[in-house]
């Protein structure tokens, strides 16, 4: 098991020039561990997150774009798995942060966690690299490769929380920083 | 009668080359189908409606045009994305909906169908702009509509009221 921003620092160390697509409290972590014009938290409505993500990486496929999505989130959508196996993507990373929970709304535990496991939901949706990871070790091990192996590519990531970071829902669907984020994807 | 060619190509004039689409009775045949065959046109199929809008957001944000294909049931199942992310975080989600089952010539809201008699209204509810397209002559509403959209940043429905035929 991972502290969730210790992994998300993990990726913050290996990112470069990707859309990172982040969902609630990985998104409220995120904006704070790596701040940057192409971070995309503006997914409005609870589960949509890899949707958003499939928008982006089929508009601009000279980009990478990254997806922190949530397993609350996920099963809200899980049929995003089988689009975007079908629209395949070569430039998606979709990495679900696997906690249990739904964390935002009171740690309620999801159902089926301990049966469910996403990784095998993608691979048989389509996706064409799915990896899992419980220890910050193996996931940074192998953090350059997936970014650049290619898509779609699923890493379910076995996380708990870490330190606490402040929340901000104004700016995480703030249509000023999603306009940033535009100009800023426009011009690179 | 209201001509899908016609339709196709108001579409493509709009600067159009994604449509994100789930099956629709009223467009399967001679929009979608023609849609898919087209090799100008990237169409996405979705699993459910909800994504489609949130997909359309996400090209948006990568500077390219969309259209969400759709039957009014999936409009009304996608009532919070509409409300969340197209409305709230203004995004210009452009919607062609057919209207299964309406009679012909008959108003939406006069519909014998509790399902289609509620689509204006949900629609006005949300504060989301809407026209109908009827017949071929409606046709020309549609380029300007989602000219609007974009200029806005805000969403747009195309309620499609019979089935287009070639």
């Amino acid at each position: 098991m991972m502290k969730r921003d210790e992994c998300l620092k993990a990726l913050a160390r290996h990112r470069t020039a990707e859309v990172v697509v982040a969902v609630y409290t990985a998104a409220q972590e995120w904006i704070q561990i790596a701040p940057h014009e192409l971070n995309y938290t503006f997914t409005g409505a609870m589960g949509q997150g890899s949707s958003h993500a499939l928008g982006i990486a089929l508009g601009r496929p000279d980009r990478r774009v990254v997806v922190l999505d949530g397993d609350g989130s996920l099963l809200m959508n899980l049929g995003s798995l089988v689009t975007i196996a079908n629209a395949a993507p070569q430039n998606l990373v979709h990495c679900v942060c696997r906690n249990g929970t739904y964390e935002t709304n009171g740690a309620v535990p999801i159902p089926g966690r301990e049966r469910v496991r996403f990784a095998a939901f993608a691979r048989e949706a389509g996706y064409r690299g799915v990896y899992s990871f419980d220890s910050l070790a193996g996931w940074e091990a192998s953090l350059g490769e997936i970014l650049k192996e290619q898509g779609p590519i699923f890493v379910e990531l076995e996380v708990e929380p870490g330190a606490k970071y402040p929340e901000d829902f104004e700016r995480l669907y703030a249509v000023e920083y999603r306009e940033k984020f535009r100009k800023a994807l426009a011009a690179s | 009668m209201l001509n899908a060619a016609a339709l196709i190509q108001a579409v493509k004039a709009s600067g159009i080359r994604f449509v994100v689409a789930l099956p629709d009775r009223t467009t399967s045949e001679h929009v979608l189908k023609p849609l898919l065959a087209d090799p100008e046109m990237r169409v996405v199929q979705v699993c459910k409606e909800d994504e489609g809008v949130s997909i359309c957001a996400g090209l948006h944000a990568a500077g390219q045009r969309a259209l969400l294909l759709m039957q009014h049931t999936g409009l009304l199942d996608s009532v919070n994305a509409l409300r969340g992310v197209a409305y709230e975080l203004m995004n210009p989600v452009c919607m062609m909906v057919g209207l299964l089952q309406k009679e012909p010539g008959v108003a939406p809201a006069r519909s014998k169908r509790y399902g289609l008699r509620i689509v204006e209204p949900v629609l006005e509810a949300l504060q989301i702009d809407h026209l109908l397209i009827d017949e071929t002559r409606d046709v020309e509403k549609v380029a300007p509509a989602i000219e609007a959209a974009y200029g806005r940043s805000m969403p747009v429905v195309l309620l499609i009221g019979t089935e287009p035929h070639p």
